[in-house]
């Protein structure tokens, strides 16, 4: 994409960083390296102080602000005011595929991967929605569901760009922020 | 403000498959017999855990036909964890899988640990909405267990040994001849085709991208934390661990220790902070005494 990346594990590789990427994966692992690798405080003071970041499905879950379904422990960083409600979606067979347009994205609508996805039951007064998925739940119910939320300095999708190989979002992080 | 979207949503594709797998790489599959054990994995930080009844060492040192666990126990571990449950069925076994799809599990581990239910073919993958794992101990292997269907390959190693020897045997074979097919011409492809006893189509794939078109994790023989980073180190994207961690004087410390040497594999400060003082490993067999190789199930 034209711009200088690094694997973020430890503590000092994440100076220097303009815009963070919180990745997919297991939440709760995810919550538990960030205590052992030191980096709960620096990614939480990142994230204070107003440094980019980008969180796809767990890592959309890290940034939250309230985590519906989680572990006790698990880390809801607060850095985007919504609720989230972990594998909201259901399990891995319930797992899909969606066409999506999103507000800011160019060129069409993108074709992107809900895995075991988390779903935004609430979105905070200074969060924008930019693209919303309609879905029958498990419990029958036919309901939109926020894909993708913004806020001054963080954007957030319920679903996995990279999988389906589009780096438009990407796009639209690196020039929002 | 909400745009309006007509999303069509399609489940099961393979890309949604290979996802799962995507999202597990880097992190450790733990094998687990109780809800109790899955809560220690998943507060160890285990990315999912596999569910089944005996623990392949167990399987090993009891004998007898080895089957699909008891739906009512992996109920139990799905209820326990928020995390992914895997389960297994036998090789070739479709009911088993069948029920396991019924029971929603993450993703079915069609497997040399359990007895083969068929000696001639492989489960058709293709027809399952849920993702499959399948061993594999080289390249000609994983990829036919690829064009049947599987979303993830996993070296097989020899299960129940907590000897990591054949692991490192069956990854280095397979990272060493995606290696050698990166290099090859496209006259050579045809013959690396034959002799891998595979689709040519998956072969110019690996020629192309330098990797298997889906995830490739390690299995069989994991038993301490450098055990996870050697094979991370070789080219394994994450690990199953099966007895090594609940065969072991302290599994909460262990599995949260191989949880971080298996995210931390190329830093030996990290790698010797976590080894310390981690109780009795499982006590490991050497090769010539196994009796079973699982690992030449399935072919």
């Amino acid at each position: 994409m034209g711009v200088e990346s690094r694997l973020v594990k430890l503590p000092s590789e994440l100076k220097g960083v303009t815009h963070l990427v919180i990745p997919g994966g297991e939440s709760t692992a995810i919550s538990l390296l960030l205590h052992s690798s030191d980096l709960l405080e620096p990614v939480a003071e990142f994230a204070a102080g107003g440094g980019a970041l980008f969180g796809t499905c767990a890592g959309m879950i890290i940034l939250a602000s309230e985590i519906i379904d989680g572990r006790f422990d698990q880390v809801a960083l607060g850095a985007i005011d919504i609720t989230v409600r972990r594998n909201g979606f259901g399990r891995q067979v319930n797992s899909f595929e969606a066409d999506l347009v999103v507000h800011g994205v160019s060129g069409g609508p993108m074709t992107v991967a809900f895995i075991r996805a988390p779903v935004v039951t609430r979105v905070g007064p200074d969060v924008s929605v930019l693209a919303s998925v309609r879905y029958e739940f498990p419990d029958g119910g036919t309901r939109e569901a926020p894909a993708v939320c913004r806020s001054k300095n963080v954007l957030v999708s319920s679903f996995h760009p990279e999988v389906t190989g589009d780096d438009r979002l990407h796009k639209l992080f690196l020039e929002s922020f | 403000m909400t745009e309006e979207t007509a999303s069509a949503v399609t489940k099961a594709t393979a890309r949604v498959k290979r996802g799962l797998a995507e999202m597990l790489r880097g992190g450790v599959i733990m094998d687990v017999v109780t809800a109790d054990q899955a809560k220690i994995a998943e507060d160890a930080g285990a990315v999912a855990v596999m569910a089944l009844e005996r623990v392949p060492a167990d399987i090993r040192r009891d004998g007898g036909v080895a089957r699909m666990s008891d739906p009512a126990l992996i109920e139990e571990i799905q209820a326990a964890v928020s995390i992914p449950v895997m389960a297994k069925a036998r090789i070739g076994h479709f009911v088993e899988a069948q029920i396991l799809e019924a029971l929603q599990v993450d993703y079915i581990d069609e497997s040399e640990v359990l007895t083969p239910a068929d000696e001639a073919y492989h489960i058709d993958k293709w027809r399952f909405s849920v993702p499959f794992v399948c061993g594999a101990t080289n390249l000609g292997e994983a990829l036919r267990r690829i064009s049947e269907g599987a979303a993830l390959i996993r070296s097989k190693g020899e299960a129940g040994t907590g000897n990591v020897v054949e692991a490192v045997r069956h990854l280095r074979s397979i990272v060493g001849d995606i290696k050698k097919i990166t290099q090859a011409d496209s006259a050579e492809l045809h013959g690396w085709a034959k002799e891998l006893r595979a689709p040519y189509e998956l072969v110019a794939e690996i020629a192309e991208a330098g990797k298997l078109p889906v995830p490739l994790f390690c299995a069989g023989g994991i038993a301490t934390p450098a055990d996870a980073a050697l094979v991370m180190q070789l080219g394994a994207e994450a690990c199953f661990v099966g007895s090594g961690i609940f065969k072991s004087g302290d599994p909460a410390k262990r599995g949260r220790a191989i949880v971080e040497a298996t995210t931390h594999y190329q830093d030996a400060t990290i790698l010797a902070k976590v080894s310390r003082n981690l109780g009795v490993p499982m006590v490991g067999i050497e090769m010539d005494k196994v009796d079973v190789h699982l690992a030449e199930r399935g072919w």
